[in-house]
């Protein structure tokens, strides 16, 4: 599905240049379900961005299928992400002015579809997250977990084959979390490859595999667990 | 030295002026080539029925911010409008005015020198004769001549006319029958003076309609006898003039017959001519060669201005014509920089819109809108914005044009666009609006959907 070797990514703070991804190494299979775990600052949101082509990388590779995605044109990212990519966000980044259906049918309009057909394949999407009588709703008229169904939805509709999901029930109560949780295990369920980034254990403990970032590297379970003395001392 | 270094200066300034001018065009025409290429790319979206939902759902979540630009844009086409339409009221009203009499018409009166000249001393009375008219008539670049006989001396000389009971003093021109061509008269009964008439010194009259209704009161009055002072003319024709019931009040008679009845001998008093299609040069040359003509008959000095006295309205239909060439430049700059402050207004506000939806842009972008998708969308508002607003100032700038043109004031006449200049204003407004909306649209095309994410 996707393969990043010895990817390297700096950012200009000032005059000195910040290595904030050091030689990452890791390739996720088709159809896996997989977390991405660090603390803040471990340079998880870069890779994230990485992958979901928002952003470049200053070296290495970084295999998207059978296509290196390396300094693509705007155009050319843009129609990648819309064709491969779906995303869920924290804070669900729905449009605010638009129902829940034309939330859900935004990614068809840049793909070039009518208006009507769109709104049909929406409301499928809709249904499918259990919101189809919500249809539309403004996003403000929603829960939390509305919203985040919402993003799901939108997601989707795109039929990617990769979703990068970043803190998805960050902004969710437990109970909540739970229930997003099972729709994206569901989603993965049907073959479509799942990436969260999360700092919640609980979240991690869901997917099939942890990749844990530090400093920028790719650290393997012991090496993690190393930082936290009380886990350490536990392994013989 | 220090004047020609104020001179040096004053061209540097004008130079870089041209020059920032010049970039600013470049720049402009650059923007506006690579809107039409993006235009080309995204034409769908005009027919998006999302997009017009979301233009108008942007436009209508800042109600007070909308309505200031509205206003800006639409004072700005109103004043530029208002301008233009005044400017061509007045060049109108400048027209008419000329209409009175042909704008390529040359005067020419005789009057007293002011230079001695062929042992004669200055203020020595100057008269034409006869003879100057048939000369002058022969020379080259003269189309129609005619000439004015001035009754007992006097330019306006008005004399009693009796009709029956009636009697009133009406100003007599006594005239060559080529006099016609130098007035906007229009027969409207009989004809006007002929050759025959002058030739044969006949007694006949062509009278304005003021004459006409005052003497005879709605009767048939061609072939009837008037009596002007003590001398019968038979009326052969009647004019209106569009100069008014002013222009109306005149009798013209043969200048052969007024020479032999108020005892005028040969003397003509004024010189009437036009001269076609001449320019001003031409024009001023011909003129030059028949004052040359009179000064070596009547021995005056050819330089001498006061001698003679020339009107030539080709040069003065120059001058006007020149002067409002200079108002309407003037008015049209002005116009064009009010709309361009409005304009520059819509660019501002947009820019702040984009800032604002700065995250609305970075989902769009994640989703898998391209930067053309992105620039379009900016664009798009920022033209409908703009020609909303052109269109509303458009409106109220005719409204106002057409309640003026009903003042009717004789230097006002008929101040309108023409479809041309409203469609002109259409295609200007797009433009305007384009533009408003291109640099805050490169903004918006340039955000880092990451940066507009993270913010929550």
């Amino acid at each position: 599905m996707l393969r990043l070797s010895k990817v390297n990514k700096y950012y200009q703070v000032g005059t000195h240049s910040l290595h904030v991804l050091r030689d990452v190494d890791f390739e996720v299979a088709d159809g896996e379900f997989v977390a991405i775990m660090g603390a803040s600052g471990s340079g998880k949101s870069t890779l994230l961005n990485i992958l979901g082509i928002l952003d470049d990388y200053d070296s290495g590779e970084y295999w998207l299928g059978d296509t290196v995605i390396n300094k693509l044109s705007e155009s050319k990212a843009a129609s990648y992400r819309n064709r491969f990519i779906g995303f869920v966000f924290q804070s669900f980044n729905l449009l605010p002015f638009k129902t829940a259906l034309e939330n859900v049918a935004l990614p068809l309009y840049y793909q070039g579809v009518t208006r009507r057909k769109r709104n049909q394949i929406a409301a499928q999407y809709l249904e499918r997250v259990g919101l189809r009588d919500w249809a539309d709703h403004l996003p403000s008229e929603m829960s939390g977990g509305q919203k985040q169904r919402v993003a799901i939805a939108r997601a989707l509709i795109g039929k990617p084959r990769l979703i990068l999901a970043d803190e998805p029930t960050g902004a969710l109560d437990s109970e909540t979390s739970k229930q997003i949780m099972d729709l994206l295990s569901e989603i993965n369920a049907t073959g479509i490859t799942v990436l969260i980034v999360t700092h919640d254990p609980e979240v991690a403990s869901r997917t099939q595999r942890t990749i844990r970032l530090r400093d920028g590297k790719v650290v393997n379970a012991l090496e993690a667990s190393a930082s936290h003395p009380g886990i350490a001392a536990a392994v013989p | 030295m220090a004047v020609a270094a104020l001179k040096l200066l004053a061209g540097l300034v004008a130079l870089a002026g041209v020059l920032a001018i010049l970039a600013a065009l470049i720049v402009l025409a650059i923007a506006l080539l690579r809107m039409l290429g993006i235009t080309l790319v995204q034409w769908r979206d005009l027919l998006s029925v999302d997009r017009w939902q979301e233009v108008l759902v942007t436009i209508g979540r800042n109600r007070l911010r909308t309505f200031l630009t509205t206003v800006s844009v639409a004072w700005g086409i109103f004043v530029l409008v208002f301008l233009l339409g005044l400017g061509r009221g007045l060049d109108h009203g400048m027209r008419q005015n000329f209409a009175r009499d042909a704008t390529n018409g040359v005067w020419i009166n005789a009057s007293k020198t002011s230079v001695a000249s062929g042992g004669y001393d200055v203020g020595r009375r100057i008269m034409f004769e006869n003879s100057d008219y048939q000369r002058a008539r022969k020379t080259k670049g003269v189309e129609f001549m005619s000439a004015e006989h001035f009754i007992g001396g006097q330019r306006w000389m008005s004399l009693m006319t009796k009709y029956g009971a009636k009697a009133n003093a009406f100003e007599l021109d006594a005239v060559y029958e080529e006099t016609i061509r130098l007035q906007s008269h229009v027969i409207t009964q009989g004809s006007f003076l002929s050759a025959a008439d002058i030739a044969q010194s006949r007694k006949s009259a062509v009278i304005g309609k003021t004459v006409a209704d005052f003497l005879f009161e709605g009767k048939p009055p061609i072939g009837e006898w008037i009596t002007v002072g003590s001398t019968a003319f038979q009326v052969v024709g009647v004019f209106t003039d569009p100069g008014g019931a002013e222009e109306e009040r005149r009798i013209y008679i043969p200048v052969s017959t007024a020479q032999l009845a108020f005892n005028g001998g040969e003397k003509l008093g004024q010189l009437q001519m036009t001269l076609g299609q001449a320019g001003p040069a031409e024009a001023q040359a011909i003129i030059d060669d028949i004052v040359g003509q009179l000064a070596e008959r009547h021995n005056f000095d050819p330089t001498d201005k006061q001698a003679v006295r020339v009107h030539n309205n080709i040069a003065q239909f120059e001058r006007f014509k020149q002067m409002f060439w200079m108002i309407s430049t003037f008015v049209i700059v002005i116009g064009l920089g009010t709309l361009a402050a409005g304009v520059v207004g819509v660019s501002n506000i947009m820019m702040i819109a984009v800032k604002e939806r700065t995250k609305e842009i970075g989902v769009r972008k994640a989703l898998g809108a391209t930067p053309y998708s992105i620039v379009f969308m900016i664009i798009q508002e920022a033209v409908f914005l703009t020609g909303v607003a052109g269109l509303l100032g458009l409106s109220a700038g005719v409204g106002v044009l057409e309640l003026l043109g009903r003042l009717d004031n004789e230097f006002i006449v008929n101040p309108n666009i023409d479809l041309g200049m409203g469609l002109g204003a259409a295609v200007f407004l797009v433009v305007a609006g384009a533009l408003a909306g291109y640099f805050p649209a490169r903004a918006a095309a340039r955000v880092n959907p990451i940066h507009a994410l993270r913010d929550q």
